[in-house]
């Protein structure tokens, strides 16, 4: 028990619930913007895995880490674009393209590894890059500190500016205003002559934008390398982190944090004999937890409203 | 002064094969506040949403400013400056009202929304008009009057100087009513023209320069308010063109099997749809409830049918006090119920008709035993229903969207008359259909009551309650205001006075809906 | 009329199909250096051997049984994805009833299957409670609840049942009182089949037959209408997927133990989530999932041995899937065609009737 208190009030621990929290703030921030728009997106998943490896192979054949990130957003965004047409043109299940998106960045970004690396599990004969760690200027010279909040991967600070960024894209800006009324009611909007399908595709492309930058953190800054479902669920945890949050980016934002500590925490105690397993779990169990809290919670608010009619 | 508006010959027919309106001219001057009245599926609205963009007429000319123009679209009929306020509000709840007011045509300042300038620019036009509105308050937060300015004040940023109004004030409070009033007179002096579309005639009276009745799909005349009484108004509107008669006996009618005492019930707006409500029917008769919609027939067929829960006063089926039964358990009371919205309640319409002809009996024999299904007798009643209720189909595997309405309705009608109710409600029963079905679904009707089923017949269709109903009731804004034991003897004009609230009966005569123990 | 909307969907899907078989085709040309040869494996090579065409039949057995299950949840309109889950935790169940129980031959069997499907049917049916409980998406939480089953089961194999003499990590060997037979020799096709084809019937019997099908099939269709005929449409949400869970870990269970002595799986099947594109292909009727769970197969092994007799990697079958899913599902795909259709039926329809 004692070492159980000690590694989570260790400065390292502190520095790894940033690390792992980095992914799902990103993929988690594109599960908002298309949920705002009411279009849900579980191909969160699958995205990441086409970004992640459209990073390494563009960063290893330009030898620039930043050609590879871009490349990664690119993708992401074409794949929401993709998702796009086949719901709103093509009039697909949202969800079942989601589920189709998902294999397809399971299985083709295997296909395409093997194409270019030889390997269907793991990137490491190609030379790929990493995007640079970043020393914070004045946070660096604070002990403790600096230990947790310096030093991470450049994209790190990016997803928490992301954060900033979605806030204020959603709340501040007129395509937020017409994003959040699309998906609240979307005649509403229709009557005042937004293009309905317009802010729709809007959402899902830099939904899967984001995505895109998940991805790329994965494979050039979390590890250097692609390997088969490296992703392992991280998509499925961002979308229930925005539902837990109440779709809102703090709230989303604390969710993924809940979860960025519970999979640190999972991490660090395999270290301690307890059961690996148990420790991997965590961060599902609680996401459904939370979940089930946050609907129960807000079941009994409709209810006392209804009460309060009657 | 000159026509600003004109609409000549216009004709639409829905897809159903429903004619909503025919050759129907309508004109407007410049500065009125005009009223287009008429019951329920007379074609006002149909008629305004072709005005708005929302439907193309088959035939029929719209100029404006004699110069002839083509809506397509609603954003077209806004740029032309008309503006329409729907039912149904167009609005984002959990955005304040600046924010839906400017939505669409956003200020900016640089890249960013200016929440600001929104809020100035509804200031700015609400002060102009009068309105009182706080921009800043969430949609959700606000009453429905307000959320009804906000309707209006969108259509006037966008430069509305025709205004459409569908029927503003059933959602609103007297008082709400009055303000509402009040504004559109600032905005009629301001030199906006507003069509005004009701059926609360003494409204009309207030309000309005001029009216159009519409009757049956039908303009049946323009008049202008002063020269005519409520009386008069009421007369044009609800005058029968065909009178269908259906032939019935006398009723003989047998045990109480229906009592209502004292319900109440409030909508989603908090207004009371029912108020005090109290009546009893027997086996054998057919209680007619009378009333244009809205006035809480909604309410009270959901709360008999279980589908909203009763909280004030008491429903006894049969003598079991249902108050707290589920849907299923009043079923098993043999209560059948045709619902008015038949696509959302009446049918699953990509399954097969035969499938849709035992949702309310699936678990009962000899349809299923041991959880069973007994496919012959399914096919064999299926058949044989499609026979006797003269389904048109091709066979009774075809999926139900593929009927017409008039069919669809049989297949409610043929499933909930098959289960030998011996209460049936039945919720605008032959409302949008054909003829031929209309009179077909009426006999069948008074054959169950012939038959000894208890009839409680909720019709906004003068001719349907005025033929079928051994005794009558009138809801008006959820109270019974009338009630009449012998209706061979009213007229449709009496009716329609109690109808539109222009008459009440004393509470004496009244309580003779209740049968005296 | 009814027969020939289905005979449209027919064509639609072999339309997608064709389509998605062109583009594979594109593919192989684009990355083989022996297309030819390529092509010729993936499309002959699963009935080119006894072998092979038993590989299909084995890997259609776990698919009719995804599939199944599927079609149950998604009848009632559920988008629970848990089927997953649900079929690993299943298998698990399967493995700890056999170490733990020592029975006679018939009877070990069918108690460890059935111990599975319930297992199974946790897994789908906790995620179904939340819905009806509290309105909790059903499909975030059963996307959770696929790791849940995953690391829970491996937690439960290494922990209780693990094989310390084997190398790799793995549980104690079976029973043989427990294993399911073979039936083909030279191939591995088992008595599973059996149970398949039992369940396909049971399932289509439950579905078109029953009264809980019938509430399931107007609840599904239109839930409003279900309510206002009387149906208790909770308990029919949550019935669906207990009973979706249930098929699916009767299929994880079955796959145990007749294709493996040991349980030795190292990750997710993947084999639920294919029962969603036998499902879709099968517009959730049991009757047409063997056809489809027999498609999907026939293509999975087809690029397993493509895979190891050419150049090109098997993995091309998930690039079809996906395809396939989004135009099988796509309602505008072919609309006008069937626009065209439908419009002719119904102008026969209304002549036919006048005629009356």
């Amino acid at each position: 028990m004692d070492k159980f208190i000690e590694i989570i009030f260790s400065v390292s621990f502190g520095y790894a619930v940033l690390r792992v929290t980095t992914p799902l703030l990103f993929a988690s921030m594109g599960a908002l913007i298309s949920d705002k728009a009411g279009v849900i997106n579980i191909a969160l998943e699958g995205i990441m895995l086409i970004a992640a490896l459209t990073g390494v192979i563009v960063s290893a054949f330009t030898q620039s880490a930043f050609l590879g990130l871009m490349a990664a957003v690119l993708a992401g965004s074409l794949t929401g674009a993709a998702m796009a047409y086949a719901s709103l043109n093509l009039k697909t299940d949202i969800i079942l393209s989601g589920v189709a998106v998902n294999l397809i960045g399971a299985g083709g970004t295997v296909f395409a590894l093997y194409l270019v690396a030889h390997d269907k599990g793991i990137s490491s004969s190609l030379r790929s890059l990493v995007l640079p760690k970043v020393a914070l200027p004045i946070i660096s010279q604070i002990p403790v500190i600096s230990d947790i909040f310096s030093g991470h991967n450049i994209l790190t600070y990016v997803a928490i500016l992301s954060v900033v960024l979605v806030y204020i894209l959603v709340y501040k800006t007129p395509v937020g205003l017409q994003i959040r009324a699309v998906g609240e009611n979307s005649h509403a909007a229709d009557s005042v002559g937004v293009s309905v399908i317009k802010i729709k595709y809007t959402a899902l492309i830099l939904s899967g934008a984001f995505a895109g930058f998940a991805g790329a953190y994965m494979s050039m800054g979390y590890v250097s390398w692609f390997s088969k479902n490296m992703t392992v669920g991280r998509g499925f945890i961002a979308l229930a982190a925005e539902a837990m949050g109440g779709g809102t980016p703090l709230g989303t934002t604390i969710a993924c944090f809940v979860f960025g500590a519970a999979e640190a925490l999972s991490n660090s105690l395999q270290s301690l004999r307890v059961p690996t397993e148990f420790v991997q779990m965590i961060p599902y169990v609680v996401t459904v937890v939370g979940l089930a809290l946050y609907s129960s919670r807000k079941a009994s608010q409709i209810k006392k409203h209804l009460r309060n009619r009657g | 002064m000159a026509e600003l508006l004109e609409m000549k010959n216009i004709t639409k027919v829905y897809p159903n094969g429903i004619v909503a309106n025919y050759k129907v001219d309508f004109s407007l001057k410049e500065g009125e506040i005009h009223a287009v009245v008429g019951e329920n599926g007379a074609g006002k609205s149909t008629l305004m949403k072709i005005l708005f963009g929302m439907h193309t007429p088959e035939e029929g000319e719209i100029f404006l400013r004699e110069e002839k123009i083509d809506i397509l679209s609603s954003s077209k009929a806004i740029e032309k400056g008309i503006g329409m306020v729907h039912q149904h509000f167009m609005l984002v709840p959990s955005l304040t009202v600046a924010e839906n007011i400017v939505l669409g045509a956003e200020p900016k300042k640089s890249i960013f929304f200016d929440k600001e300038e929104a809020i100035r620019i509804t200031e700015e036009l609400s002060s102009k008009y009068n309105f009182k509105i706080d921009p800043r308050s969430l949609v959700k937060d606000i009453p429905v009057g307000l959320k009804q300015k906000v309707e209006i004040l969108k259509a006037l940023l966008r430069g509305a100087k025709i205004l459409i109004l569908d029927e503003p004030t059933a959602v609103l409070t007297p008082q709400e009513t009055g303000e509402l009033f009040k504004e559109l007179r600032v905005l009629k002096d301001k030199g906006h023209t507003i069509i005004f579309i009701s059926h609360k005639l003494k409204e009309v009276k207030a309000l309005c320069d001029r009216l159009t009745v519409m009757r049956n799909g039908r303009n049946v005349g323009v008049h202008n308010v002063s020269d005519v009484t409520e009386e008069d108004i009421s007369r044009l509107m609800v005058g029968r063109d065909v009178i269908l008669t259906v032939e019935k006996g006398k009723p003989n009618p047998k045990e109480t099997l229906l009592q209502v005492k004292n319900i109440s019930q409030r909508n989603q707006f908090g207004q009371w749809m029912l108020n005090n409500a109290s009546f009893s029917l027997k086996a054998g008769e057919i209680l007619g409830v009378a009333g244009v919609e809205g006035n809480g027939q909604r309410e009270l067929v959901e709360l008999l049918t279980g589908l909203l829960p009763l909280t004030k006063g008491e429903i006894t089926i049969k003598g079991n006090i249902i108050n707290n039964y589920s849907i299923k358990e009043i079923r098993e009371l043999k209560v059948s119920h045709i619902p008015s919205d038949r696509m959302t309640y009446g049918i699953a319409e990509k399954m097969s008709i035969e499938n849709n002809l035992f949702t309310d009996k699936y678990d009962t024999e000899p349809y299923s035993k041991k959880g069973i299904l007994n496919i012959k007798h399914i096919k064999k009643r299926s058949q044989e229903q499609v026979k006797e209720y003269k389904i048109k189909c091709n066979s009774p595997l075809q999926e139900v969207k593929m009927l017409s309405g008039g069919n669809i309705q049989k297949v409610v009608v043929a499933r909930e008359f098959s289960s030998d109710p011996q209460l049936l409600i039945a919720d605008q029963p032959t409302r949008g259909i054909d003829v031929g079905s209309t009179e077909f679904i009426r006999k069948k009707i008074v054959q169950l009551r012939d038959q000894d089923t208890g009839v409680l017949l909720i019709s906004a269709d003068l001719n349907e309650v005025m033929e079928l109903s051994d005794r009558l009731i009138v809801l008006y804004n959820g109270e019974i205001v009338a009630y009449f034991n012998d209706v061979e003897k009213l007229t449709e004009e009496e009716l329609g006075l109690y109808m539109l609230g222009l008459k009440k009966q004393d509470d004496e005569l009244i309580r003779g809906a209740v049968h005296e123990k | 009329m009814k027969s020939k909307r289905i005979n449209f969907e027919w064509i639609r899907t072999t339309v997608v199909i064709l389509i998605a078989l062109i583009f594979t085709l594109i593919l192989i040309l684009l990355v083989s250096k022996e297309p030819a040869n390529a092509l010729k494996e993936f499309l002959i090579g699963p009935i080119d051997s006894m072998r092979h065409i038993g590989n299909v039949i084995e890997l259609m057995i776990p698919l009719t049984f995804t599939g199944l299950a599927v079609s149950l949840m998604f009848s009632a309109e559920q988008f629970n994805l848990a089927a997953e889950g649900a079929f690993f935790a299943g298998a698990i169940g399967a493995a700890a009833i056999a170490l733990t129980t020592d029975l006679p031959n018939i009877i070990h069997p069918i108690v460890a299957i059935l111990g599975g499907g319930l297992i199974g049917s946790l897994i789908t049916g906790i995620p179904g409670y939340l819905k009806v409980k509290w309105n909790a998406s059903e499909l975030v939480s059963s996307l959770m609840f696929n790791y849940i089953a995953f690391f829970m089961g491996i937690y439960v194999i290494n922990n209780f049942f693990r094989d310390p003499n084997a190398g790799a990590m793995v549980s104690h060997k079976l029973p043989q009182s427990v294993l399911l037979m073979n039936l083909i020799p030279r191939t591995r096709i088992h008595l599973g089949l059996i149970i398949a084809v039992i369940f396909i019937f049971a399932c289509y019997y439950f579905i078109y037959r029953t009264k809980w099908g019938y509430e399931l099939r107007v609840t599904g269709q239109n839930s409003k209408f279900a309510e206002y005929s009387g149906i208790n449409t909770l308990k029919v949400i949550l019935f669906a997927q207990l009973l979706g869970g249930f098929v699916a870990g009767v299929g994880g269970a079955t796959q145990l133990l007749g294709m493996y002595t040991r349980f030795s799986w190292q990750s997710l099947p993947n084999l639920g989530w294919d029962g969603i594109i036998v499902a879709i292909l099968a517009r959730n009727n049991p009757v047409y999932v063997p056809l489809a769970a027999l498609f999907l197969a026939y293509l999975r092994i087809g690029a397993d041995i493509m895979a190891r007799m050419s150049d090109v990697q098997n993995e091309v079958v998930y690039l079809i899937q996906g395809i396939i899913i989004v135009l099988v599902v796509a309602e505008r795909f072919l609309a006008k065609y069937r626009h065209k259709w439908v419009f002719k039926e119904a102008k026969s329809g209304i002549s036919e009737a006048e005629g009356e």
